[in-house]
């Protein structure tokens, strides 16, 4: 499936701006990621997810995990722009006094799960799921994992494990940008066939352009996508997804340090892109 | 003890509709009556402790009770990361039933005999770490582990171990149990250690000597309060354990007996398994002998500190070199 790029909206531009400038705060961060998911973190907050972020734990919302929590700029940039924290709380970033660190804690209203480490979220979804599906609940558990992520053999007992419960209010989002730490997906550990492999651990899959707005919705209206199946959504995204000069960018993965003028291009190449 | 453990699990489910069973790929027909009589609480989720423990760690987010019962290597050593981040970051609600804890598994070799759980285990915040004695302190146990807040590791001993606990001393986790008076020295056990410091204790009675028996099943958090009060009164410790002597009881004590700074000093031993994997087979107990963790040992180690004349710096620098 070949990648269309349609170009960023002015939500999708002010939300990047978000995250630039929470990294500019904390001064690091996973930059890449959190570009390749905000659209994916977008549609569902805006679109899909039922949520009060005046009541962060509330029995019938849809529970949602970031289980590649190194994305979790994109995260923090939609929970702080639906009101579960201050909005002020982004730019303490990774300081000492500050809420929001390098990967998500279950402290963080909004959070569901402490991630970060790779290849725990989908398990932890899991028992969000089976324990709704005990009680005879309707909420649904979203999952994003990495396709760095997906090397990790406890994502594939996960899968097991899904389609054995016929979680069918279960739905895992690969974030497919075909880029890890070192390089390609393709030259580290190659995950192809993908669709396949989900269709044959038990998934409904669909494929979806994961910066595509529009079509990112059309896609999430259509769940549950078979009966009696945990679902699977494969988003074919790009890394550092919106700026010509991070885009498949290995050296805009993640930055430990970044010095303010970067953030200043940064952000004057998001308004070019307006 | 894991009759009783399950058994104790399958009571507890009945009265109480947050407890779960999740197994891995256990022994056929294990806990039927739960499977039979609350299927949809019943679990055999196969070889994939990883996916399991996160799960769990899941339900319990959600205000289940979750009980997963599979070997203790599989908890501690193939999913300690899941163990770490999933239930004790979480602070969630699932109990850890570990089968064959120490040299229990002696037939199949040192890939299934957990020998440093207690060690790493205690290393985790938010972890509870207990090991009972017997089946009967197992089932005193085990009604507390309904409302304790945090995840809990129970290591399991072989089973049809001698009862040498007292019904009439209530079980509370994090609190020693004091077994025995005595005034010239201490053995501190956890576990099935218990019946070997007892048996100890008993030994050197007939020599003369008064040996207290601390019993310690709760590993963590530890009553450090009790065990300083205890070693206080005597002036040799010894303890005992079906585990490595490196961070484990002996390890905890030793902490507490070095930051507690008595003088005179305290004579302590740490009776365990060396640092090494088991290179035999045969039973459990053939293999606590060949690391010397017996009554016999236990009793000559008391003997020898209580008889060793007071070494100087420089004898005890000789020594380790």
């Amino acid at each position: 499936m070949s990648v269309a790029s349609p170009s960023l909206d002015q939500r999708s531009r002010e939300l990047r701006k978000t995250i630039v400038r929470t990294m500019g705060a904390g001064g690091r961060g996973h930059f890449g990621s959190a570009f390749s998911i905000l659209e994916i973190l977008r549609v569902l907050y805006d679109d899909v997810l039922r949520y009060d972020p005046q009541r962060p734990k509330w029995a019938a919302r849809d529970r949602f995990i970031l289980s590649k929590g190194h994305g979790c700029l994109a995260l923090y940039a939609l929970l702080a722009d639906k009101g579960f924290f201050p909005t002020e709380e982004l730019s303490r970033f990774c300081r000492k006094d500050g809420l929001l660190g390098g990967h998500p804690e279950i402290r963080i209203p909004g959070v569901e799960a402490s991630t970060g480490s790779l290849g725990h979220g989908l398990s932890i979804g899991i028992g969000f799921a089976l324990n709704a599906k005990l009680e005879r609940a309707a909420h649904r558990t979203f999952v994003v994992i990495g396709d760095g992520e997906s090397n990790e053999g406890a994502i594939w007992e996960a899968a097991l494990c899904a389609r054995k419960h016929q979680l069918d209010r279960l739905v895992v989002i690969v974030d497919y940008n075909k880029q890890q730490s070192y390089g390609s997906t393709a030259e580290v550990l190659d995950l192809e066939p993908l669709r396949a492999k989900w269709e044959s651990f038990g998934f409904a899959v669909e494929e979806v352009d994961g910066h595509h707005v529009e079509e990112l919705r059309t896609v999430f209206a259509g769940l549950p996508f078979a009966p009696l199946k945990p679902n699977a959504v494969i988003c074919h995204t790009v890394k550092g997804k919106g700026i010509p000069f991070t885009e498949n960018n290995m050296h805009w993965h993640h930055k430990s340090k970044i010095a303010d003028d970067e953030i200043a291009s940064l952000l004057s190449a998001l308004e070019a892109e307006g | 003890m894991r009759q009783a453990c399950l058994q104790m699990v399958y009571e507890l489910a009945k009265q109480d509709r947050r407890v779960l069973f999740i197994g891995s790929d256990l022994g056929v027909g294990t806990l039927q009556p739960f499977k039979d009589e609350m299927p949809e609480r019943f679990f055999m989720e196969g070889i994939s402790e990883a996916n399991l423990l996160g799960m769990a760690a899941g339900l319990a987010l959600e205000g289940k009770i979750p009980y997963v019962n599979t070997i203790a290597t599989f908890f501690a050593r193939r999913a300690f990361e899941q163990v770490v981040v999933d239930l004790c970051l979480h602070k969630a609600n699932v109990r850890l039933i570990a089968s064959g804890g120490g040299l229990v598994y002696a037939p199949l070799g040192p890939t299934h005999e957990m020998i440093e759980d207690l060690a790493i285990l205690r290393a985790i915040p938010n972890m509870t770490v207990v090991a009972p004695a017997d089946a009967e302190e197992m089932r005193r146990f085990m009604p507390l582990t309904l409302d304790y807040s945090g995840p809990i590791y129970i290591r399991l001993a072989k089973g049809n171990d001698p009862v040498v606990t007292r019904d009439d001393v209530p079980f509370c986790i994090g609190k020693a149990i004091p077994m025995r008076e005595g005034a010239d020295a201490l053995i501190i056990t956890t576990g099935i250690t218990l019946r070997h410091g007892l048996e100890a204790a008993g030994r050197l009675e007939q020599q003369g000597i008064e040996a207290g028996v601390l019993h310690v099943p709760t590993i963590k958090p530890l009553d450090a309060e009790a065990i300083l009060d205890r070693i206080s009164k005597v002036r040799a410790v010894v303890t005992v354990e079906e585990h490595t002597v490196i961070g484990g009881l002996g390890g905890a004590v030793a902490e507490l007996i070095a930051e507690a700074n008595f003088s005179p000093a305290k004579r302590f031993k740490r009776i365990g398994i060396p640092d090494c994997f088991p290179d035999e087979y045969g039973s459990q107990a053939s293999l606590m002998a060949r690391f010397g963790i017996t009554t016999g040992d236990l009793t000559a180690a008391v003997t020898a500190l209580l008889q060793a004349p007071r070494a100087t710096v420089v004898e005890r620098l000789e020594v380790v070199r």
